[in-house]
């Protein structure tokens, strides 16, 4: 009983076009390939003395973080002003929500300032898709990372750095290291990779780190790093909160550290040009050795460069979809007028 | 005021009478059961295709009152029980104030009479304010009308306390009502700890969060020989874990809510807080358990587990929403579902929604025959419909199950020979 629900549904146009950007999960190679596709254009475009395009002039972009964040929020702030939009930042969990107001009432009242795109940031999984089913259908919806769901910008920033580096997924091995379980990043990650077509994907946590059943998601999973980084194309390591320690998941700092922290001797178990990835911001000497996340098989400075052009992709792309989708519904109002 | 109703098909599962009969109501009570009876009644029900059958009883129904109206009332919530057909509500201590002293079991007792449309019987809180802290006036809470006692999911921190207040409840032979769940284990979670919970990336509620609870309660029944019946259990190790505690000659019963017999875990995809349940919905493994379970007879009774909210409470990203759905009006229609599947006869859902639930809590309801007490629905079990939010009498409209098609309609229901709801 009840249908099963396609994510697709909300976030693609029916010509199958983005309008929203919720999920990787459920979206095409073809469509993941698109996206890598515009946002090479953008990387190489970043390197010109003139780095703005109009692709979203006369648009109000407005970056919704109800969670703190630095990196994330100045790369989309780039990203929708080198594409020529108007830019607002609202850190909200200092504001509206203090003030008793709900997430609804919030995003009503930025709609009625006539937003043409949400970025947004929140601790709730799936409070992006709330927004793009419930509140706000009518203005592009970009999830910037939701509870433990989905950070799809990340991941696909991600595939695209793997791929100016390793040209092709379908013999890659890659290793995803640490914090799986609460981590957005991953799950975009494996969904992404798997879509891709990577030969094997690993994840390497302690049990407590670990979701229920996460081999469902079609990975591999290693307790053990030395094992699970055995030969290895691409480490991606994942940021461990401090918190983790107080609520008995982990021993210590420097007991994790020593069993899945990225030093030099573990990498060099990974084939002899794997490299190494972070979403950033990283925590020397917790679960990535400096030597390693400042040494030439890391491309962690790369993915911030990409992060912004696959965002600029990622915005224009739903921004067009969604242009299209709201002139179909004046239409389609006209002619039943 | 007398009624006679013509020609349906009655099923009364306590005389185990299930045949085409006339039923004649005078002065609140059945007065006559037959076939053709020739007697004269003010008013006349043609029951000609339809089923006569008890009052239903539903063990978990929150009527919201005392507490915030713009949640329910007994008044608001008896008529969405009068239109399901629903006779007799037993409702959690959990109001605000608590169902901790004689005052606030009065007042409910007041409003339902007012109103007139349901039996309503509280339950008590076994502790104070819920709190798992001190006992609650068990003894007079009883003397006033509560029909059973329960901490609901207000977890007993302490096991000592909790022995002992089912050492108090056993003193006077009072009936504990569990709905267990471990708070540690379930703490932050908003549904069934599994796949689908992993890829949605919500936090889980782990199956053991309720086993383990359940087999701390039972050890301690055992201990304290206390009467207990576990409310709304979800997963198939708990109805093997109640079940052996039965053959075992422990005086332990179980239900469950019908929305865990026909949904399960894979029905959040989407995000859809109308899913947001409490229990969870669990698994397809859980889902059968608890299907095995109503089949052999280890869950005796189903209920609504009604739970209305206001709008908004269900506007906000998954785990920020609140729990619970309504059910009175859809608790008759969405059960007919499990005998559309062949899991049950009609005679057997009749009785595990009337005389069932009516014997745990040890009241007189769920019975017709001559002398009983009147509470009589009838329904048409060909009849579609959909609950639309126009037409759901609950103040909440928050049900999956909202203008989803539905085969069985009530058409009439009687409260002691009086019509509270006629289609």
């Amino acid at each position: 009983m009840f249908e099963h629900i396609d994510p697709n549904q909300i976030q693609l146009t029916s010509e199958g076009e983005l309008k929203h950007f919720i999920t990787v999960e459920g979206l095409s190679r073809e469509l993941l390939t698109e996206i890598m596709d515009t946002a090479d254009s953008f990387v190489d475009m970043g390197a010109k003395q003139v780095k703005k395009v109009p692709l979203l002039r006369g648009k109000t972009v407005v970056n919704l973080f109800f969670e703190a964040s630095t990196r994330t929020l100045s790369t989309f702030e780039l990203a929708a002003k080198r594409l020529s939009a108007d830019v607002l930042n609202l850190n909200i969990s200092t504001s509206s929500t203090s003030k008793g107001e709900t997430l609804k009432d919030t995003l009503m009242t930025l709609h009625a300032m006539q937003s043409d795109m949400f970025v947004v940031r929140h601790s709730s999984s799936g409070a992006a898709h709330f927004i793009a089913e419930h509140v706000t259908p009518d203005v592009a919806v970009i999830n910037a990372g939701d509870g433990r769901h989905a950070h799809p910008t990340q991941a696909m920033l991600d595939m695209l750095t793997i791929r100016r580096h390793k040209g092709d997924f379908t013999n890659l091995t890659v290793a995803i290291v640490g914090d799986i379980l609460h981590s957005r990043v991953a799950r975009s990650q494996i969904h992404a990779l798997r879509t891709l077509g990577a030969a094997e994907i690993r994840v390497i946590a302690p049990k407590t780190l670990l979701p229920r059943h996460i081999e469902a998601l079609g990975v591999k999973v290693y307790t053990d790093m030395q094992q699970g980084l055995h030969d290895v194309d691409v480490i991606m390591m994942l940021r461990l909160q401090k918190e983790r320690m107080s609520s008995a998941l982990l021993p210590s700092e420097s007991e994790f550290y020593k069993l899945y922290g990225l030093t030099a001797d573990k990498l060099a178990l990974a084939k002899p040009d794997a490299v190494v990835m972070h979403p950033g911001p990283i925590n020397r000497g917790v679960e990535i050795a400096s030597s390693v996340a400042d040494g030439d098989r890391s491309l962690i400075l790369d993915q911030v460069t990409n992060g912004i052009a696959v965002r600029m992709a990622v915005m224009s792309m739903a921004m067009s979809g969604q242009t299209k989708c709201r002139m179909e519904t004046a239409e389609s109002f006209e002619t039943r007028l | 005021m007398s009624i006679l109703i013509q020609g349906g098909r009655l099923i009364d599962p306590a005389s185990q009478t299930d045949m085409i009969a006339d039923l004649l109501i005078q002065d609140g009570r059945v007065a006559a059961i037959g076939v053709d009876l020739q007697e004269q009644a003010e008013q006349v029900i043609d029951a000609s295709g339809q089923v006569v059958c008890p009052g239903l009883v539903d063990l978990s129904a929150h009527s919201r009152e005392p507490g915030p109206a713009q949640r329910g009332s007994i008044k608001t919530e008896s008529r969405a029980a009068a239109a399901g057909g629903v006779t007799t509500l037993i409702c959690p201590p959990t109001t605000n104030p608590v169902v901790d002293s004689p005052a606030v079991v009065e007042l409910i007792k007041d409003r339902c009479e007012e109103t007139g449309i349901t039996r309503i019987l509280p339950m008590g809180a076994l502790t104070k304010g819920l709190e798992g802290d001190q006992l609650a006036p068990l003894y007079a809470l009883a003397s006033s009308g509560c029909v059973a006692f329960s901490n609901g999911r207000n977890p007993f921190t302490s096991s000592r306390v909790l022995n002992r207040a089912l050492e108090y409840a056993a003193t006077h032979d009072l009936l504990v009502v569990f709905n267990p769940e471990d708070a540690a284990l379930a703490e932050g979670g908003c549904m069934h700890d599994d796949t689908t919970s992993t890829r949605l990336g919500l936090n889980g509620i782990p199956s053991t969060a309720e086993t383990i609870e359940v087999a701390r309660c039972l050890l301690l029944v055992e201990q304290t020989g206390v009467r207990a019946h576990f409310g709304q259990i979800s997963c198939e190790r708990s109805v093997h874990m109640i079940a052996e505690a039965c053959e075992r000659g422990l005086p332990v019963t179980a239900d469950v809510a019908i929305q865990n017999l026909l949904l399960i875990d894979e029905n959040v995809n989407g995000f859809n807080s109308a899913f947001h349940l409490q229990p969870p919905l669990r698994g397809q493994l859980d889902r059968a358990g608890l299907i095995q379970g109503v089949i052999t007879g280890a869950i005796q009774a189903i209920c609504s587990n009604h739970h209305p909210l206001e709008k908004a409470a269900k506007e906000a990203p998954f785990a920020n929403t609140e729990p619970g759905m309504t059910g009175l009006e859809t608790l008759l229609s969405l059960s007919l579902m499990l005998v559309e599947q062949q899991i049950l006869e009609l005679p057997q859902l009749i009785e595990k929604l009337t005389l069932a639930p009516a014997t745990i809590m040890g009241i007189d309801a769920g019975k017709l025959s001559v002398g009983s007490r009147a509470d009589v629905c009838i329904f048409n079990p060909e009849l579609s419909w959909s609950l639309t939010p126009e037409t759901s009498r609950s103040r909440g409209k928050n049900t999956p199950f909202m203008g989803y098609p539905l085969r069985g309609k009530v058409t009439h229901t009687l409260l002691n020979g009086h019509t509270v709801y006629s289609l």
